[in-house]
């Protein structure tokens, strides 16, 4: 997956831009606007979920993952979930998501580093379930927008249960 | 009791199993009743081999891992010689968990509740003061870790049985060792489950979960996303031609009943195969790849064994709880019931030790194309075993479920019912004569 090349120094953001950003993100997914959310994301961008407890770092290329994403397969993912027949998130459930605690941890490659903190709740058919965690993106200019070029959910939990699935953007 | 053509020569409470008429039916209360549950911890679970994990988690000498098994909390270990070993988790002074990290590398454990500790082959190795316990305290084993009665292995994948009259591991595992071996096999040097654990639950009864895992009827309605991504996103399908058997058939996918409550379903599927079919994303890179591997089983077990161990797919039961599904990648899964509506299920990539960092890549983002929490499968099959068992809360007014999809077939396929019928048949066994008279109306 290649990055799109910048032709100057990007314009560092800040944390009031951010967190513009991972509030519009929760807001999009709330209401399942899909496609807008995946537009937040640069192409060639990652999505991924290590499993619940893992250590930051982790590398899906030899580790088992819930979700490693490329692009292409996170493409997918989008027009999966708004299809009937992903049985698992139909009827779609109601989330509300938590960002908080958002730090810029500093210059990484082309883009920032960046740590939040979140709690999604997910309900369906009477059953709630709690999600909490943390974010580790990688944010990268195109053009003057801030868009997405890595996010890592964190699971701080340990174990997906009684959650059972990781069915939601959590 | 069965009798020579397979029919129940008396009715059994919540199985009904008619092989003349082609119908077989099983009482939904088996999924809900907390009674039914008790018995099958008892007859069930308690009186079988259970999986505990596989010889590769613990390369070294000192290596331990923690485990839920059947029940039970078990700790998993080598000692300092190397030997494999299974303890009961609790400390025989006060029963505390003596062990509460996941995994690690230790001469002995020590419990933190009153001190006690022990080395890693069980043996108690606390210095008391005089005047506390008799002069010879501990000369019967007392203050030793318990260690689990039956413990043995098969191609690297180690059991416990909590009764100690079962017959060997070995003779337990029955035909299903044809299919083990298919996966042993894949590796000259070895298989070895990859780091990272899928630790999660399903708010179903745990036989939802037995059927579902060598379901092939469920495939094209409930995973049609998934099916979708293959064709249109994911570059393209597998081989399907048609393949000739080793015995000179040229079917493409069959159930069979392996016996002891064994299952398995086997034949050609649409998806890569890192051992070994080739897909188009994988591009040329992997086609020489897939044909090093390829050539690699051909060498070491010969053509026929080679084509159908690279071709085809595999859903294996062991029974009870043991699911290894060799299918775009290969997960060891197993699963126990904390209550008769939820499940907690732990999953494992298994692959070949020796396999390409790449190959390795290409397999771990195949595992998550279906299988999984995130997967573009697992979480649907999670969403229809829990719709079952809400649709149970109907049993008093639609109290069966059909089980007899190719019962009149003498060569079943995969997407028939015959291997969970072989599950049911086992299962019928054990609960038989244990289920209380006011049941067996």
């Amino acid at each position: 997956m290649s990055r799109p090349a910048l032709a100057v120094v990007a314009r560092a953001p800040t944390r009031a831009e951010v967190e513009d950003l991972l509030f519009d993100e929760a807001m999009l997914l709330d209401e399942w606007k899909l496609e807008e959310w995946f537009a937040l994301f640069a192409p060639g961008a990652r999505y991924e979920v290590p499993p619940a407890n893992a250590e930051e770092g982790v590398d899906s290329a030899v580790s088992l993952f819930y979700i490693a994403d490329d692009y292409e397969r996170l493409r997918y993912r989008v027009d999966r979930l708004q299809d009937v027949n992903a049985h698992a998130e139909y009827p779609h459930s109601r989330c509300t998501r938590l960002v908080s605690n958002v730090r810029i941890l500093g210059p990484r490659g082309d883009g920032w580093a960046v740590r939040c903190a979140f709690v999604t709740h997910r309900s369906k058919a009477d059953v709630t379930d709690v999600y909490a965690g943390h974010h580790l993106y990688i944010l990268t200019r195109v053009g003057d927008d801030l868009k997405i070029a890595r996010k890592t959910t964190h699971l701080d939990m340990s174990s997906l249960r009684p959650q059972g699935r990781v069915s939601i953007i959590v | 009791m069965l009798d020579k053509t397979g029919a129940q020569s008396e009715p059994h409470p919540w199985v009904k199993d008619d092989p003349t008429a082609g119908r077989f039916m099983v009482s939904r209360k088996a999924f809900v009743d907390p009674a039914i549950l008790a018995l099958e911890r008892q007859h069930v679970f308690d009186r079988s081999w259970l999986y505990i994990g596989h010889e590769s988690e613990l390369p070294n000498p000192n290596d331990y891992l923690t485990r839920s098994v059947g029940g039970r909390e078990l700790i998993f270990n080598r000692d300092r010689t190397g030997k494999f070993r299974a303890f009961f988790n609790t400390c025989p002074h006060r029963g505390a968990q003596v062990v509460r990290e996941a995994k690690g590398n230790a001469m002995g454990f020590q419990c933190f509740y009153h001190g006690w500790a022990f080395n890693n082959n069980g043996a108690f190795a606390t210095k008391i003061k005089d005047g506390n316990y008799p002069e010879d305290f501990n000369s019967d084993g007392c203050a030793n870790l318990v260690e689990v009665g039956r413990f043995e292995s098969y191609r690297g994948f180690y059991f416990v049985s909590y009764w100690s009259g079962i017959q060997s591991l070995y003779d337990y595992l029955a035909d299903a060792r044809d299919f083990m071996d298919c996966i042993a096999d894949q590796s000259g040097v070895g298989m070895e489950i990859v780091e990272g654990e899928q630790a999660y639950s399903m708010r179903a009864n745990w036989k939802l979960l037995v059927e579902n895992s060598i379901d092939g009827y469920h495939a094209p309605t409930t995973h049609a996303t998934y099916f979708d991504y293959l064709v249109k996103a994911s570059g393209g399908m597998a081989d399907m031609s048609v393949m000739t058997n080793a015995d000179g058939s040229n079917h493409r996918s069959q159930g069979l009943d392996l016996g002891n409550g064994h299952a398995v379903v086997e034949g050609l599927a649409p998806w890569g195969r890192p051992v070994a079919n080739w897909i188009p994303a994988w591009g040329e890179e992997g086609k020489v790849e897939i044909a090093r591997i390829r050539a690699d089983l051909e060498a070491r077990l010969g053509p026929d064994r080679a084509e159908r161990i690279a071709r085809k797919s595999r859903n294996l039961l062991i029974f009870p709880n043991l699911i290894i599904n060799d299918v775009m990648a290969i997960t060891v899964r197993t699963f126990y019931p904390e209550s008769p509506d939820y499940m907690k299920v732990n999953a494992w990539a298994i692959a070949p030790k020796d396999e390409t960092a790449k190959m390795r890549e290409w397999r771990l983002f195949n595992y998550l194309e279906f299988l999984g929490p995130g997967g573009f499968a697992t979480p649907d099959d999670n969403e229809a075993l829990e719709a079952c068992h809400k649709g149970y809360k109907n049993l008093i007014e639609a109290g069966w479920n059909d089980i007899s999809k190719g019962m009149l077939r003498a060569n079943p396929f995969t997407d028939d019912e015959h291997q969970m019928r072989a599950f049911w048949r086992e299962w019928a066994k054990r609960t038989r004569d244990v289920a209380p008279v006011e049941a067996r109306v």
